[in-house]
């Protein structure tokens, strides 16, 4: 299963949610799709994307709200889980892409690789409800149903360790920033 | 001055003694902790004054006060981290949802939030309004908090982090407004540190 193919057969259903992404080839690959004003792109601090969703998701708990996660990432913040299992926002998406891989920097084999049990350690940490894809339809039914939002989803999909030739893009930090800001204030506004 | 502990010692032994199921006295067995409730109360004040509605909170001794009045807080959104650095990405989503927040932290939690701190907060101008006790400093009886005492300022330095203290109880208040200012307007991280003067009484 290809990241890009997941992203895409769910691409047109984050038109209505905030859609967070951690850095390296989630961010390409879904700016590759097609940039929209309420994407934002951590492309750095590892394993914060989780705690910025949930954030958002605290603050706008009618909002919907997905976070892009990878394996890596995770694995660098696994008290998220904890912290976000505390919560339990409902209409908070967690998606961890899991290529078993540090694959931005070279691709070396990150724990998953070697047994760790990604899906198993967020049901312990309280995640209500979690599941591991290996395949586009399962993905998008998983992603589909955790967008209705009726409580905290952690799915665990299963990636190739592929992804696109470049990870820089034309679209510079701060824009993105300052976009996905306005955008979820002009969203405010109109409620 | 001994005298004077020793009397306190006695009066809560003597509270205990008329309690009916005698837990008191295990309770009051232990060394007291004199945090300041007065102080941290006019902290939060202050930052409820400044439109906080979000504040996410490692606990530390210094801080229980703080916490436990942002937790009884109908008002306030209190996320309770398992790691400080966690704050950083909740408090950028709240900032990103126009939600006004704060940091409390010991300062070694600033030293586990540096890489947040420089590549998020910094890198994407996310401002932050962080309160650090500042353990390990002049009084610090605690052996294992004098290190992160040490590096605590040459550190925020480093980092280019404008810091504050928050020392005197005339100052706070203004201090607190300032430093959520300076965070809203520069978009960066702004630091007090809450000192042993007064966040202890003893």
């Amino acid at each position: 299963m290809l990241r890009l193919d997941c992203l895409r057969s769910v691409y047109s259903e984050l038109e209505n949610c905030l859609v967070v992404t951690i850095m390296g080839a989630v961010a390409a690959e879904l700016q590759s799709l097609g940039h929209r004003p309420n994407f934002f792109y951590l492309q750095h601090a590892m394993g914060l994307a989780s705690s910025t969703g949930l954030g958002l998701a605290l603050c706008l708990p009618e909002q919907k709200v997905i976070v892009f996660d990878g394996d890596g990432s995770l694995l660098m913040n696994l008290g998220s889980l904890s912290t976000m299992a505390r919560y339990r926002p409902k209409k908070l998406a967690h998606v961890v892409f899991d290529n078993e891989s540090l694959l931005s920097v070279g691709g070396f084999p990150t724990a998953t690789s070697t047994g760790t049990d990604l899906e198993g350690i967020a049901r312990a940490a309280g995640i209500p409800r979690v599941s591991t894809v290996r395949s586009v339809e399962s993905f998008k039914a998983g992603v589909s149903e955790a967008m209705r939002g009726d409580d905290l989803t952690t799915i665990i999909a299963k990636v190739e360790a592929a992804g696109p030739a470049a990870y820089v893009t034309d679209l510079s930090l701060l824009e993105n920033r300052f976009q996905f800001r306005r955008h979820i204030q002009s969203l405010k506004k109109r409620e | 001055m001994f005298s004077s502990f020793a009397a306190i010692k006695i009066e809560l032994r003597g509270s205990a003694a008329g309690s009916a199921d005698g837990r008191d006295d295990i309770k009051h067995d232990c060394e007291p902790m004199p945090v300041s409730l007065t102080n941290s109360r006019l902290i939060y004040d202050a930052l409820k004054k400044c439109d906080i509605r979000l504040v996410s909170a490692l606990p530390e001794t210094w801080l229980v006060h703080l916490v436990r009045l942002a937790d009884e807080d109908p008002e306030m959104i209190l996320v309770r981290l398992a790691k400080e650095e966690e704050g950083v990405g909740v408090s950028a989503g709240a900032h990103f949802a126009g939600i006004k927040s704060a940091m409390l932290m010991q300062n070694h939690g600033l030293l586990a939030s540096i890489n947040g701190i420089v590549s998020f907060a910094h890198l994407y101008k996310i401002p932050l309004l962080m309160l650090i006790s500042y353990r390990g400093s002049f009084g610090e009886r605690d052996p294992w908090q004098t290190q992160g005492g040490n590096v605590t300022e040459p550190l925020l330095r480093a980092l280019g982090i404008p810091y504050a203290f928050l020392d005197a109880v005339e100052t706070v208040k203004k201090r607190i407004r300032q430093a959520q200012t300076l965070a809203e307007s520069s978009l960066q991280p702004v630091a007090l540190l809450l000192t042993r003067d007064l966040m202890w009484e003893e």
